[in-house]
């Protein structure tokens, strides 16, 4: 025999298993199918949710497919110029040292324009977090090379793959600032899988804890795809992910606590 | 009443930061201002205002860092000169779009290039006329003595919080270097937070159930909307224009012939006038306060009642062209500058004025 359920016993609390949080504002996403940020926004208003911090978080997306982040996200949020968020995110902390600040940003603008602003904050140990959306390309400008593709990968501007001898070699952000005494926890995390999701969720949950502390910037990098700007399907882009861009950036904890993770 | 102190332009611009109870000073050392930063840094305001002074890491920085200060409400500024302005014009056409109070300083210093230490009025145009991308406008105050350099922090801000727009202290290195005695304004408190959100309900301190979220930005993809947002902006300096021009007539009662000049050669003027009154010759000296809002119209009146004008500026000729809009070509309009750091004695100012427009 077959059991039915209708919807509004689906409905019931005891029955659901997902429930968007309310901090996503309910409007259509203006992010690709399968890219990585609708997931990434997800994650981070469901800790600000859980953490009951509403009421005290400020964000700031830069330029980069996520500017448009203020019309997802319901909390106070600044739009910054591209690389200067954490210009924005100093000041914003410095003046309101009890507020959540966190910046939101895309390897080209934290790794390329916005170099001087990232290491310089970072560098200061500044009490925001920042969370680095890495998809190897610039995607809000259709897909051209950036300080993250790899070595031999195809771009725009690089349509015959990266030649390092010519462009110069990728910058691996999230090493570099992990040796800077301001930094208190890094890491590096990605959100293709729903188990990666969940550590991704917790790095979130621990960055912006951090935030009490006062001991200086939480760093979470999520290796992201970019599957319009790769020109691949989502799957394939997932698949084409982890076969090349988490050997070149692996995945785990950097940092944490204030001490460099010892790679075995 | 106010306390008296002998104090360079620089260091009253910073202590009146202070007593006008601002809550932020972002800044990157560039001569000739670097004493602002340093003044602040010893005054240690943090330990007794609770304003913050930090030294950022490049003049793109702290523009940034005052943009994201003033979208949080807080009552912030930044100085510089020259090649540093240069460099903060994508930030503060993001602040004028973005519609957000804050309070700039330029002390100028002659160009282009790296040019050279030494005062310069060349970045009139930049100031004026925009500076940045896209239509926009700063609120310019040029200052003449250490006096204004101290008051017009507390009137920047004031009107920058007013109009919701960046305002900017015109000034040179000279008023910048000199000192002068000045009467310091009495302390204002900070603003508490509660204060901070009810003035500015529209800057983020963290959304409440009982409001929108607060967003500052500058983007409009739609051009409908855009423009919308420009003539919002257009208004907003039409409303600047009839309100705000401030500017100031020396011996012009019986003038005859007049100099336009601001700042610096303002003050030369004053004694170019003595020197041509001695000679018999009748000369007064009208000084815009406001660069922008130009004062239009008190100068066409003006212009009615006189023969010619020289304008003295410290540049090739820019506010001369505000001047021949103003009185619409007609009457003699002619130019005197040095530039490239040379600051204009009194006796060559005298000397143009003669032979250029009274004429020998
Ligand atoms: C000063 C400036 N230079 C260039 C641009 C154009 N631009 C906008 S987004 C972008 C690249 C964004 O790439 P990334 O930061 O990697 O973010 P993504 O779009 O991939 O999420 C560029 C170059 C700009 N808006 N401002």
């Amino acid at each position: 025999m077959e059991k039915t359920i209708n919807k509004e016993q689906i409905r019931k609390p005891e029955n659901l298993v997902y429930r968007r949080t309310p901090l996503l504002v309910d409007v259509p996403l203006s992010y690709c199918p399968g890219c990585g940020h609708g997931t990434a926004h997800r994650m981070i208003m469901e800790v600000i949710e859980e953490m009951g911090i509403q009421q005290d978080t400020i964000g700031i997306a830069p330029v980069g497919c996520s500017v448009l982040a203020y019309d997802f996200l319901d909390i106070d949020m600044q739009q910054a110029a591209h690389g200067r968020a954490p210009a924005l995110a100093t000041a914003i902390k410095r003046l309101w040292p009890d507020k959540f600040v966190f910046t939101y940003q895309g390897d080209g603008d934290l790794a390329a324009i916005g170099t001087a602003e990232t290491i310089h904050a970072c560098n200061r140990g500044e009490h925001f977090t920042m969370i680095f959306v890495n998809n190897g390309i610039y995607g809000m400008t259709g897909g051209q090379m950036a300080p993250t593709t790899l070595p031999h990968m195809r771009s725009s501007t690089s349509p015959y793959g990266r030649d390092v001898e010519i462009m110069g070699f990728p910058l691996k952000m999230t090493e570099l600032i992990t040796h800077l005494p301001g930094t208190y926890y890094v890491t590096r995390q990605s959100v293709h899988t729903p188990a990666n999701v969940r550590k991704t969720k917790k790095a979130i949950r621990k960055a912006f804890e951090n935030q009490k502390l006062k001991k200086g910037i939480s760093f979470v990098e999520i290796v992201s795809n970019c599957n319009s700007g790769w020109k691949m399907n989502a799957v394939q882009a997932n698949k084409w992910m982890e076969e090349n861009m988490f050997p070149f950036y692996p995945l785990g904890d950097l940092k944490v606590d204030g001490q460099i993770v010892e790679k075995k | 009443m106010g306390e008296l102190r002998l104090m360079k332009g620089n260091e009253a611009i910073a202590e009146a930061a202070i007593r006008a109870g601002c809550d932020g000073y972002f800044g990157y050392p560039i001569t000739p201002q670097s004493e602002i930063l340093e003044y602040l840094m010893a005054e240690k305001p943090y330990e007794k205002t609770g304003m913050v002074v930090l030294q950022a890491e490049s003049e793109v920085a702290s523009i940034n860092m005052v943009y994201g200060g003033a979208g949080a409400g807080k009552m912030v500024m930044t100085t510089s000169s020259s090649p540093g302005v240069s460099l903060m014009q994508e930030g503060i056409s993001y602040i004028a779009g973005a519609e957000l109070p804050a309070l700039l300083v330029n002390i100028n210093r002659g160009g282009p290039g790296l040019g050279t230490i030494q005062p310069s009025q060349a970045d009139y145009w930049q100031s004026t006329k925009g500076g940045g991308h896209g239509d926009y406008h700063l609120l310019v105050l040029a200052p003449a003595s250490v006096q204004e350099m101290s008051d017009f922090v507390k009137l920047g801000f004031d009107l920058a919080f007013k109009y919701r727009n960046p305002v900017i202290i015109h000034s040179d290195g000279a008023i910048g270097q000199m000192m002068e005695k000045v009467v310091l304004f009495d302390p204002i408190p900070r603003r508490t937070d509660d204060e901070i959100k009810k003035q500015c309900p529209w800057a983020t301190v963290g959304k409440t159930p009982d409001r929108k979220r607060s967003i500052i930005t500058s983007l409009e993809l739609d051009p409908g909307k855009q423009e919308q947002v420009n003539l919002r902006l257009q208004a907003k300096y039409r409303k600047m224009e009839a309100e705000e021009v401030r500017y100031e007539e020396i011996a012009c009662d019986d003038a005859e012939y007049i100099f336009v000049a601001f700042g610096t050669s303002a003050r030369i003027c004053q004694k170019s006038i003595e020197l041509a009154r001695a000679k018999g010759y009748k000369v007064g000296l009208f000084r815009p306060i406001t660069l922008y809002p130009f004062p239009v119209n008190p100068l066409r009146e003006l212009s009615t009642k006189i023969k010619g004008i020289l304008v003295v500026e410290m540049n090739a000729g820019q506010m001369i062209e505000d001047v021949k809009l103003a009185v619409s070509c007609s009457l003699k309009v002619e130019h005197y500058g040095r530039f490239g750091g040379i600051i204009p004695t009194p006796e060559e100012v005298t000397e143009n004025l003669i032979s250029k427009v009274i004429g020998g």
